[in-house]
């Protein structure tokens, strides 16, 4: 373990001071990968994409985070009282087991035009001129990326929510509906806070899952078109390994171990105190 | 009234989700037995239907990158990956449970850390490492750095379990002259069985579905895994893909992990509420 993982990721750091020469240069690379566009390409905003791997990664999680969480946890309420719920959860969940290339691939498929049910049904509602390979144009590209990334994700916090949910003793609610609360004052001042260990694990989970999104944009868009829906896994796999620029790539992966290590702290603390 | 009313309306909602999340899917399974000339207006166009076999047999044995090969190659790499961890993993995490180090609670963090930390973070030194063992296109590197990036969160699982496990009965064998291992083979072993069973299932979908490590490692046409053959089949043209062979081939790719959870459903879910809850 400390040979696999331990020792690279410090060895990962290192090489990320390196010139390609194999000399010290501080914080020449980093200057060097942080002012390229390909990670921050924020100049002349409000503009479409590409808008550089590091933003595009930000957009994800602002997008993704708040929609699979809280889409999570309604279907875990309401599937709470339906019969055969199981099955629609194993539905839901399908996408979690599904490997990531595969999502990758049904999601491309789902939104290219005249063969994906997305403008299917775009055409249905008679949104006929909208239909359009959504992953083929930089305006649209990362945002389908990234519903689609929502559909596969949201099973995950279904499941926990679901878990959680069984463990909430029904006579609190019962209780709650003599005293006179309403649906909403329960779900606030029950449902809610009970379920705060899992949403701090649900949260850190998926923004880690967020920072690690690959195989989706690989397959899906390749991080085009021109960059448009890059990520920062991509772009490291790119330096690396397609222009064999092993100090860049090694600051894109440094840049990752810290922003992991940032939202894991939290939830280690959390599990510490309790 | 309004109680069977509410109650009728959340079961169409529900329904409504679940068909609304399976239509994607639906779309590569239509696409996967259709001729693909058959569904270029979308897989809901029924005016011709022809249902065959006969992109899942051009892919299985597609004439570059047979995913027939694809399949043994990524059940070489993933078997022992699930194995040689499992076994690893459950003895340390007795030791953890049963065992008090001085500096336990710090390996704890670090271990929590290091599960967290995506493979791109490892990826060039284990990728120069490999280079200078000769282990490049050679399932070798797959197998020992899947062990060891699935040791972390084993090894945190199978401690929460052991610590849950009551020591009384270990204690009882003690006092009968049975050794540590004994004790551990004969009587935590087996009813820890369960809990195998989720790490087991988890760790070889874990494996099964990696894209990253495969296309670091494995570079040759032959040797190459299931999932990055989904790379190179249903290519018709630099643009252009076949969905039909395509989808086919995602299937057979997507039909291993699916059949063990659906089949181990209950493991997979323990595994992974106890491995992010309880963590």
């Amino acid at each position: 373990m400390i040979i696999f993982v331990v020792f690279p990721i410090l060895n990962t750091i290192y090489i990320s001071f390196l010139s390609p020469e194999g000399g010290f240069i501080g914080l020449e690379n980093y200057a060097m990968v942080i002012g390229s566009k390909k990670i921050f390409n924020l100049e002349g905003l409000p503009k479409n994409p590409p808008l550089g791997a590091f933003v595009h990664n930000m957009i994800w999680i602002l997008i993704h985070l708040p929609l699979s969480i809280i889409s999570g946890l309604i279907f875990a309420i309401i599937l709470k009282d339906v019969k055969g719920s199981s099955i629609v959860k194993t539905l839901v969940f399908l996408g979690m087991v599904t490997p990531m290339v595969v999502g990758g691939l049904i999601i491309r498929y789902t939104f290219e035009k005249d063969v994906g049910i997305v403008n299917g049904l775009l055409s249905l509602i008679g949104l006929g001129d909208l239909t359009k390979s959504w992953t083929a144009y930089p305006d649209t590209a990362l945002f389908a990326l990234i519903f689609g990334s929502v559909w596969l994700w949201t099973g995950f916090s279904m499941i926990l929510y679901s878990a959680g949910l069984a463990t909430i003793p029904k006579d609190y609610y019962e209780a709650a509906k003599i005293d006179g609360a309403g649906p909403f004052k329960m779900f606030f001042r029950i449902t809610l806070p009970l379920l705060r260990s899992i949403t701090v694990t649900v949260v850190t989970m998926t923004i880690l899952y967020e920072l690690k999104i690959f195989d989706i944009v690989l397959v899906a868009t390749y991080g085009g078109p021109g960059e448009a829906s890059s990520v920062l896994a991509f772009q490291m796999w790119l330096y690396a390994f397609r222009y064999f620029q092993f100090n860049k790539a090694a600051v894109v992966a440094s840049l990752l171990t810290i922003l992991t290590t940032i939202v894991t702290i939290p939830m280690i603390k959390f599990m510490v105190k309790r | 009234m309004n109680m069977k009313k509410k109650t009728i309306i959340i079961h169409v909602i529900a329904w409504f989700i679940a068909l609304f999340w399976i239509l994607p899917f639906m779309g590569i399974f239509m696409a996967s037995i259709r001729p693909y000339s058959e569904i270029i207006h979308g897989w809901w166009d029924f005016s011709r239907f022809n249902p065959t076999f006969s992109n899942f047999m051009i892919s299985w044995s597609h004439r570059d990158f047979p995913l027939s090969r694809g399949v043994i190659n990524s059940l070489i790499v993933a078997v022992p990956s699930t194995f040689i961890p499992l076994f690893v993993g459950a003895l340390a995490g007795y030791s953890f449970a049963r065992f008090s180090f001085p500096i336990k609670n710090y390996i704890f963090l670090t271990v929590v850390l290091l599960m967290a930390l995506p493979q791109q973070s490892v990826a060039i030194p284990l990728f120069q490492m490999m280079m200078t063992f000769g282990l490049i296109d050679n399932f070798l590197s797959l197998i020992l750095v899947h062990s060891a990036w699935g040791l972390p969160w084993i090894i945190l699982f199978m401690r929460n379990f052991f610590s849950a496990l009551p020591v009384e009965i270990e204690e009882a064998a003690r006092v009968d002259g049975a050794s540590y291992f004994k004790i551990f083979y004969k009587i935590v072993l087996p009813i820890s069985l369960p809990a195998l069973a989720s790490v087991i299932v988890l760790q070889f979908m874990w494996v099964w579905n990696d894209l990253f490590l495969a296309l670091i490692f494995i570079y040759s046409d032959p040797m190459k895994l299931a999932t990055q053959r989904l790379l190179y089949i249903g290519r018709t043209g630099p643009f252009h893909l076949d969905w039909s062979i395509l989808s086919a081939a995602s299937i057979i790719v997507m039909a291993f992990p699916v059949l063990i959870f659906i089949l181990l459903q209950k493991y997979y879910i323990k595994g992974m509420v106890g491995w992010t809850i309880k963590g």
